[in-house]
């Protein structure tokens, strides 16, 4: 086993990987950029290195920065959490060649499923079902406009390097794909350094059903069920649960089979979640496949008793699985919501100072933090500030207990969701498990629309 | 006389329009960005774009004033 795991990222996964950590008795390491100095995952850490001033490209992102630390600090592992590093194949790469080991996939693995046309390409020869679209990068305007003609639209123009809601736009219609394809191709090569781009068919009243995976490196692969997240805002997921309100057992079985079968088919190692896309009639598309922890991993953890980080870093350390497929059961239902320090109704950022911190406590409410009373919450980063996780016999409880909490939860001195949040788990749609990827638009946006023309005719 | 206001705090990512320009009301005047998201600021009346308040890489708040419109 390791005895010291630096952890390459912040906030409140940071926090949760060195809970892992402590619980197996490995020292932690903790690294911050100027931002991040009073930040609570810095305290937490047996020691801690300064890597670099705000920005993610000069620190969190700095390859050479973090694996200097590493080898200051002595780590013989570490952990890229999510986001940031972790699905960077050079960021393995260079641990591998400093002899760190990487809590993560192969950098192969990384590579594969990074590119998203590759990634689609690999799956659609391992037999799994991709989203209708082009197989190979397209070219220019010309061919996206022309294979859209063939799929039909509304199109997905998405960027192949792309990921977590960045680098892709809807078309829906010939003229709309014109217009975007150039500037969303342009915006891609600027922020992923790939401009390469695909077309995919979008997928009408769909929900986003993914499986967590776990795999060894002796070729044991398991699936810990599905989660449901299609309660999304700008392409990002805001509530996830496990299990899905609306996957019924057979299916279950079906999404978990086919999420191995993919596993096997590229030789994966460590934990990683194939997304898909699941329609009315409840076929499935491969979306994607994250190559890394998910900021939903909590859920499944929830209702499976099993710590997905824990078992990252055994893995890590050449541990053979200990979990069988058969003896895996779900137990209860788990919801998760994230806070973000946004406006509740334009999505803005909101930054600030956070004044007061008032969380519910109780039997099934778990929190996963990153700020704490009198923190600053810099604009350098991603808005989410939290994580609240609860969980119960049944998706009625869990629900039940969720309002709750949400009512018991207070922020000070900046924005959240929070207001957005509790809407959403009222709503009677939510309570009937008809959670689309568009329930937002659907329900919240078309509801707050509506309340502001009512009080615009009084 | 009409004051650009900031949608969100955040920092002056990009200028767009330049000092003297006629804008018209809806078009883009300044990018914003904040938490890897970028809003563009866009003008609300038609005029000439008489000031910047800010210039780029500042921080602004929340309801500051970023450019003056005549």
């Amino acid at each position: 086993m390791f005895e010291k795991i630096l952890i390459a990222n912040r906030g409140e996964i940071a926090a949760r990987i060195i809970r892992s950590c402590k619980k197996l008795g490995i020292k932690t390491v903790a690294v911050y950029s100027d931002a991040d100095r009073q930040a609570k995952f810095v305290d937490l850490a047996d020691e801690s290195y300064h890597i670099g001033p705000a920005p993610v490209s000069k620190s969190y992102m700095n390859i050479e920065n973090v694996i200097e630390a590493a080898k200051r600090s002595g780590a013989d592992a570490v952990h890229p959490g999510y986001g940031l590093l972790s699905e960077q194949a050079s960021f393995a790469e260079a641990c591998e060649l400093e002899s760190l080991t990487f809590i993560g996939p192969k950098p192969a693995a990384i590579e594969k499923m990074g590119s998203k046309v590759m990634a689609r390409q690999t799956m659609k020869d391992a037999g799994i079902p991709i989203v209708p679209g082009s197989s190979d990068p397209v070219a220019d305007v010309e061919e996206a406009a022309a294979i859209a003609e063939k799929i039909g639209y509304p199109v997905m123009i998405k960027a192949s390097a792309g990921g977590g809601g960045i680098g892709m736009v809807l078309a829906e219609n010939q003229k709309t794909l014109k217009e975007r394809f150039p500037d969303t191709s342009k915006r891609a090569a600027m922020l992923f350094g790939d401009g390469t781009m695909f077309i995919e068919k979008v997928i009408s009243r769909a929900r986003h059903i993914e499986v967590q995976l776990l795999a060894d490196s002796y070729g044991n692969v398991v699936h810990l069920f599905e989660r449901e997240c299609s309660i999304q805002r700008r392409h990002q997921k805001v509530i996830e649960e496990a299990p899905s309100g609306t996957v019924q057992p057979d299916l279950r079985k079906k999404l978990g089979m086919t999420a191995v079968k993919a596993a096997r088919a590229i030789g994966y190692e460590n934990a990683g979640t194939i997304e898909f896309l699941m329609d009315e009639e409840q076929n499935f598309y491969f979306l994607e496949m994250n190559t890394r922890l998910q900021v939903e991993h909590p859920v499944t953890e929830e209702i499976t008793g099993v710590d997905i980080v824990e078992e990252q870093i055994k893995i890590a350390a050449g541990h053979r699985l200990g979990i069988k497929q058969d003896n895996l059961k779900i137990n209860g239902h788990a919801i998760e919501t994230r806070i973000y320090a946004e406006d509740p109704y334009t999505f803005y950022p909101s930054p600030g100072r956070i004044t007061s911190l008032k969380l519910p406590e109780g039997k099934g409410i778990r929190h996963e933090l990153a700020v704490r009373e009198n923190a600053e919450v810099t604009p350098y980063y991603d808005p989410m500030i939290g994580k609240l996780v609860v969980s119960a016999a049944s998706r009625k409880e869990a629900i039940q207990l969720l309002k709750g909490a949400l009512d018991h939860y207070h922020v000070d001195g900046i924005k959240t969701n929070i207001p957005m949040l509790k809407e959403i788990v009222s709503h009677e749609q939510f309570e009937k498990s008809n959670t689309l990827t568009s329930f937002i638009e659907d329900y919240y946006l078309k509801g707050i629309r509506n309340q502001k023309e009512k009080e615009k005719s009084k | 006389m009409t004051e650009v206001k900031a949608t969100m705090a955040g920092s002056v990512w990009k200028i767009i329009a330049e000092k003297g320009k006629t804008i018209k009301s809806g078009e883009d005047i300044a990018i914003l960005e904040s938490m890897k998201m970028e809003i563009p600021i866009t003008s609300s009346s038609d005029g000439v774009l008489k000031e910047w308040k800010v210039t780029e890489g500042d921080f602004v708040d929340e309801g500051d004033t970023i450019a003056i419109i005549e």
